[in-house]
């Protein structure tokens, strides 16, 4: 249970990792948190040659509020996403969907970049990242591009980022006025990944819904959102939640810790909490 | 490309010493306490960050020993139950744990010691529900935790009732 023999870099910049990603492709991995990483490299299920210590380069962490959109670097911790006020205040779905995330000490270290270039399928925040409509910010050998988060998330623990490229940030629009988020999960303890989790974004317009986000995890091999859900509740009320349930289409796979007909059973339980709880939430 | 080096020098405060090493990149912060300064306090359970018994304090947070790499921890403070210990930082919570009999073995201790000052630090007066919950990171096999709720508790309402 010990991590096998590896070069370790410490780069000081963005260039600098890049130099050394493209020196080494496949056979280098991007060190951040190193929450899910050192787990894989302990289980020798990942066993790179090179591990790119991203750790000490300044400028990739922390959250910042521009005119339109809000930007987490790629190497805030949870923990930082927990308590900012920036984003209690324009994101709140983060901020509800932290406490789900492990607990205390993983997500002082575990970072925000670091769970979305894994893209776990039962990872709470590429779903909150697709519910929130986020771009992503990638640097790579040509400069720098943008990837929305429904491009990023191309299967399981698959994304659009290449051997050669880093995930330097996020971007998140800021929600139009009267927005509303809630979220939930259902995992087997708490801080264990989800059985299925449910975040969802809208607005609550003289009691009906509208314009919404339904982004189910742990349900497939990526984020999937529920666009005929999303459908029937256009311009319904909290009571047509249980009927509009009934147009919720997901086709999950069986795993460890629950057959597909269980999960598909408690993804309609769950997102009809949630919507409950969304109709209920003030702007 | 220059070669990258396996083995780094590393310097770093434990317990409020300096200590200077040379470390393989592949050996844990926990394992790097254990072997190379005989700070065996910090114990290792599942060696893959589920179990909580390596938690130890870098730069002030709780973090899973395991899961760090000690080259990782160049430059930084760390803290170990050996540490917190000697400080006197723990006493009360100490205290408690043998009047409660939070423990059996004793495996899950240091772990559950070093979580549980780390919550009240940050919130004085928890629910027994919060401390079951931020708790829930670390794993007892012997006690069932009713205890070790009960412990820590105990010591929230000693603290809280000398600032009144």
């Amino acid at each position: 249970m010990k991590a096998p023999r590896f070069a370790y870099a410490r780069p000081a910049t963005v260039a600098e990792a890049l130099a050394i990603l493209a020196g080494h492709g496949d056979e280098a991995r991007i060190l951040a948190g190193g929450q899910s990483l050192v787990p894989m490299l302990n289980l020798r299920v990942a066993a790179p040659r090179v591990l790119i210590d991203i750790n000490r380069i300044a400028g990739l962490s922390g959250v910042t509020v521009a005119k339109d959109h809000v930007r987490i670097g790629a190497l805030t911790r949870h923990t930082e996403l927990e308590h900012s006020l920036d984003i209690a205040r324009h994101l709140p779905l983060l901020a509800q969907a932290m406490p789900h995330v492990a607990h205390a000490a993983i997500r002082n270290r575990g970072t925000f970049g670091g769970s979305c270039a894994l893209a776990d399928p039962a990872a709470e925040l590429p779903a909150c990242a697709l519910a929130l409509g986020a771009t992503f910010v990638i640097a790579g050998p040509k400069g720098e591009r943008r990837v929305p988060a429904e491009a990023f998330f191309r299967g399981l623990y698959a994304t659009a980022l290449g051997s050669e490229e880093l995930l330097v940030a996020a971007e998140f629009p800021l929600p139009k006025p009267g927005r509303v988020s809630a979220f939930g999960e259902l995992a087997r303890r708490h801080g264990d990944y989800a059985m299925v989790g449910v975040a969802a974004h809208g607005s609550i317009a003289l009691g009906k819904f509208a314009d919404l986000r339904i982004v189910f995890f742990g349900v497939g091999d990526r984020p999937v959102r529920a666009t005929k859900l999303e459908q029937a509740l256009e311009r319904q009320p909290a009571a047509a939640i249980e009927r509009a349930l009934e147009s919720l289409e997901l086709d999950p796979r069986a795993d460890l810790q629950a057959s597909a007909a269980t999960k598909r059973h408690l993804a309609g339980v769950l997102a009809g909490r949630v919507l409950k709880q969304l109709a209920n939430t003030s702007a | 490309m220059n070669k990258l080096p396996e083995t780094i020098e590393i310097a770093l405060s434990v317990n409020g010493e300096r200590v200077r090493r040379s470390v393989s990149a592949r050996q844990s912060l926990a394992d790097f306490l254990r072997l190379e300064l005989e700070l065996t306090g910090t114990h290792l359970g599942c060696e893959h960050g589920m179990c909580g018994a390596c938690t130890v304090r870098v730069d002030g947070e709780i973090v899973r020993g395991c899961l760090m790499f000690a080259v990782q921890a160049d430059g930084c403070t760390v803290d170990t139950i050996e540490g917190l210990s000697d400080s006197g930082e723990i006493t009360e919570l100490q205290s408690a744990f043998v009047l409660y009999n939070a423990l059996q073995c004793g495996f899950c201790t240091p772990g559950m010691l070093i979580a549980a000052q780390a919550l009240l630090r940050d919130e004085p007066n928890p629910s027994r529900e919060r401390i079951r919950e931020y708790l829930s990171g670390n794993y007892c096999r012997c006690t069932g935790y009713q205890s070790i709720v009960d412990a820590v508790e105990a010591v929230a309402k000693q603290r809280a009732a000398r600032w009144k």
